[in-house]
């Protein structure tokens, strides 16, 4: 009971914060609107037991994304955007695609009978799901890991690369 | 030796001197002659030989293809009397014209040529004499006219000379198309190609007259053209651009004897068909007819025995349509052979004393200058024109009698012909040795050397006997009858006759004329505009092709195929290019649209 | 108790804001955090049906690991698709995703 109010809650407001940062005109609100999407994104982790995973969005996602695309925005001095005239055909084959985009998801979640069961109860008592999290990790996705590590690094490469000043 | 090993060192040792010639003696002229001349002479004694022991039968060569009893083509000798008195003409003269060609080739160009390009014939020759079946006479028929193409073309640094040589062979593969068609034909009914066969399959065809006439008519093809009859006669007059030696021995006595010989060996099955035989008497006649109109009206020396000799073979022709025998035509084509192959070499001779001019209005009053050649020359034209005691009379009026009891409109056509011989003969005699010199060759003209001479009075022997009954009937009572038939006597008169009013009103005209012809008939100058007939039907019908494969390939292979595809590709280019339209949101648009409209076909693709 | 269904609908929803945004916004910069949207809200489903497949009493932890990637993979292309505004504003002084049409044909 106490799970479905808060799935409510939390689904509906990460919902309304993003179309907050889809509407809002001036970019600072509407990475605000964005942080503040996340941590319900992250309240509805929790809400599946998946509390590693909420710490982590939080974290990476809220922490480290959002106060990075603050940086840019600031350092790119970016005001509020001025309105252009609207491209109608542009703006309503846009919202086509969206609308037959949410009628298709609608349609096949609602008709699939698997999808209606209640949440399964937990085998055991409350596992330590980093540790859990951390030996599928390391013994089944090794690979993947070191992979991940190495785009890390030409990631870093690429921005030192793409920021240089000029070509000297 | 027996008579089998003898018949096949005759066929082939004139092949192997072309060989060697064609190898050795490029630059060894006595080398490349006395080849020629020794593998003729070899021929020679081989083919009397083989005549004089009898030699009968069939002698076995080899399998060329052999796909069991009904299509099998053997390579065999077939001696019998018709090939043996055929063998002994070609055996004979050829020796002859090739040591003529001693002389008269002396300073020309391309003496190996010459030589390899004879030899090669003589093997030919010798191939379609000896031939057991007709696709083996066919080969060799083939082979005879590319040694004519190599030969008329000799002096082919001449346009009109290589002109003449390609229309020969051109002219006589249309010719040749039929023959084909004909043997087809046979092999059909038949099954097999061998003249013994086709010969004996008159109960093959007694359901279907028609069929057997359309054959034989086919086949005959391949005379018209060889033979140079209507309407394939063209190549002929035109072949004369080769040596004079050449056109004495191919075109006079041997090659365009062929189709005759080609009638004679299929006499049996030819004469089982009347359609056919009047086919064939009509166009010989016809033949004999036009070209004697014509060698009226031509200036050069060769150019008269060239007509003459299609009007010849007109006779020989029609004399194998008239079903009598076969060696009714034989016996002319016998007679024919020596003295038209004389008269050729005699007008080389006079040529040669001449420098090479060929024009009969720029002779004149040769008879004293070149004595033996005249005397030859008088010994071949008596006999051309058939007249009494010599060769050509007897067997130019056994085939006018008998045309007179089988078939009145050749007859008519035969003895206007027989008027026109002597007439024109007697024109050429009168304008080239008569009279006074018409030009400086003709005042300097001398004698020519005894290499030439000599064959000359070799060939005047038999221009005048051998119409003889002795000798008719030593060569041919085995092959036919040639017994005298039954004529009014009014009719016998006309074929005397014939001959005197052509020779005298041909002296009337022409006995003391100037530096030209009192009668010119632009038409028969012309030849009856056949020539120009069929070259205006060729550049209609290649023009007409060329325009053809012009527009097809101008608008449907470049136009609709290359450039119409270049096009569609461009155009398909073309409409993509609007999709790059530069702006990111509208490519995601695409983006978006393009997987939602993914799902949406999965999900409904039941 | 939310089944599934809900929390797909959830994710699904907000993926749609997300590609609303990439689609109707001008400005690159908001473009770009739609697409972080879209992202996150595919780790939603991931971790939803992480905990409704159950694998022996326990949560699917492959998903987890997923989600963990998904979410290393995207502060990277964070960080690059950053330092390419940066550029691109130091080279065309616009933010306006109307005025970059280079390649327009």
């Amino acid at each position: 009971m106490l799970l479905l109010a808060a799935f409510w809650l939390f689904a509906t407001l990460m919902v309304a914060f993003g179309l907050c940062v889809i509407l809002l005109r001036n970019p600072v609100s509407c990475a605000m609107s964005l942080v503040l999407s996340f941590l319900c994104l992250a309240a509805l982790f929790v809400t599946l037991d998946a509390t590693f995973i909420a710490i982590i969005q939080v974290l990476v996602y809220a922490g480290a994304v959002m106060v990075l695309f603050l940086f840019i925005i600031m350092l790119l001095d970016l005001r509020t955007e001025e309105s252009r005239r609207l491209n109608m055909s542009a703006t309503l084959g846009g919202l086509l695609v969206v609308a037959s985009f949410i009628s298709i998801l609608t349609q096949i979640t609602l008709a699939n009978p698997s999808f209606a069961k209640e949440l399964p109860a937990l085998a055991g008592p409350a596992v330590n799901d980093v540790k859990e999290i951390g030996m599928t990790l390391f013994h089944s996705y090794s690979l993947p890991f070191e992979a991940v590590g190495v785009l890390l690094l030409s990631a870093t490469v690429g921005v030192v690369v793409l920021s240089r000043k000029s070509l000297r | 030796m027996t008579l089998p090993t003898i018949a096949w060192i005759t066929l082939y040792i004139p092949l192997v001197a072309a060989g060697l010639i064609l190898l050795v003696t490029r630059t060894n002229k006595p080398l490349a002659a006395g080849l020629a001349i020794l593998s003729a002479l070899v021929t020679c004694v081989g083919g009397w030989i083989l005549f004089a022991k009898g030699a009968e039968g069939i002698f076995h060569g080899f399998n060329w293809i052999d796909f069991g009893e009904t299509f099998s083509i053997p390579f065999d000798l077939a001696l019998d009397p018709l090939s043996r008195t055929m063998l002994v003409v070609v055996t004979t003269i050829a020796p002859i014209v090739f040591i003529y060609s001693l002389g008269y080739m002396k300073d020309e160009e391309g003496y190996w040529r010459y030589f390899a390009g004879l030899a090669l014939f003589l093997f030919s020759m010798l191939g379609i004499v000896l031939a057991n079946n007709l696709v083996m006479m066919f080969i060799f028929w083939e082979l005879v006219g590319v040694s004519s193409y190599i030969l008329i073309g000799h002096y082919f640094r001449k346009d009109s000379a290589a002109d003449a040589a390609k229309q020969a062979f051109l002219v006589n593969r249309i010719g040749d198309f039929g023959f084909m068609l004909g043997i087809l034909l046979f092999w059909i009914s038949t099954g097999s190609f061998s003249f013994s066969a086709v010969n004996d399959s008159a109960g093959v065809f007694v359901q279907h007259p028609t069929l057997l006439a359309i054959a034989c008519v086919l086949i005959f093809c391949g005379t018209v053209g060889k033979s140079s009859q209507f309407p394939l006669h063209v190549w002929l007059p035109n072949s004369m651009e080769g040596p004079t030696p050449v056109s004495s021995l191919l075109h006079a006595a041997t090659m365009v004897a062929a189709g005759v010989y080609l009638l004679a060996r299929i006499f049996p099955i030819l004469s089982a068909s009347p359609e056919a035989c009047e086919v064939v008497a009509v166009i010989g006649a016809i033949t004999a007819l036009g070209a004697g109109i014509l060698a009226t009206q031509q200036d050069d020396i060769k150019g008269i025995l060239a007509y003459s000799t299609i009007s010849q073979l007109g006779y020989m022709v029609a004399g194998a349509g008239l079903a009598v025998s076969a060696a009714l035509p034989m016996f002319h084509l016998f007679t024919h052979a020596f003295f038209k192959c004389l008269l050729f070499l005699t007008a080389g001779s006079v040529i040669l004393g001449m420098h090479h001019e060929q024009n009969i209005w720029q002779m004149g009053g040769l008879k004293n200058k070149m004595p033996v050649t005249f005397l030859t020359y008088c010994c071949g034209m008596l006999a051309l024109s058939g007249c009494y005691f010599f060769s050509g009379h007897y067997s130019k009026d056994l085939i006018m009698a008998c045309s007179w009891e089988h078939h009145r409109v050749v007859f008519w056509l035969l003895v206007v012909a027989a008027g026109l011989t002597p007439f024109y003969m007697t024109r050429q005699a009168l304008v080239v040795f008569f009279g006074k010199p018409r030009s400086e060759h003709a005042k300097n003209a001398h004698e020519s050397p005894a290499v030439m001479t000599i064959p000359l009075v070799l060939l005047a022997i038999p221009a005048v006997c051998a119409g003889y009954p002795f000798v008719e009937h030593f060569f041919f009572h085995e092959i036919g009858t040639l017994a005298e038939p039954n004529v009014p006597h009014w009719v016998e008169i006309a074929f005397g006759a014939a001959f005197f009013i052509g020779i005298g009103a041909a002296a009337l005209i022409y006995r003391n004329v100037g530096e030209k012809d009192p009668i010119r008939i632009p038409c028969f100058e012309n030849r009856f505009y056949i020539d120009d007939f069929y070259f205006w039907i060729v550049r209609c019908i290649q023009g007409g092709f060329a325009n053809i494969c012009y527009f097809i390939d101008r608008w449907f292979i470049d136009g609709i195929l290359v450039r119409g595809s270049a096009t569609v590709v461009w155009t398909v280019g073309f409409a993509l290019r609007f999709l790059q339209v530069g702006n990111l949101q509208a490519y995601a648009f695409f983006f978006g649209a393009g997987v939602v409209g993914l799902i949406y076909l999965l999900l409904n693709a039941k | 108790m939310p089944t599934l269904a809900n929390y797909l609908i959830a994710s699904g929803l907000l993926f749609a804001v997300g590609l609303g945004g990439v689609m109707l916004r001008r400005s690159i910069i908001v473009i770009f955090m739609s697409l972080e949207m879209m992202l996150s809200a595919a780790n939603l489903a991931l971790v939803a049906f992480s905990r409704y497949g159950l694998v022996s009493g326990h949560q699917n932890y492959d998903a987890q690991v997923l989600v963990f990637f998904i979410i290393t993979v995207a502060a990277a292309e964070v960080a690059v698709g950053l330092a390419i505004i940066v550029s691109l504003y130091r080279a065309r002084q616009t933010t306006h995703v109307e005025d970059l049409d280079l390649l327009k044909f």
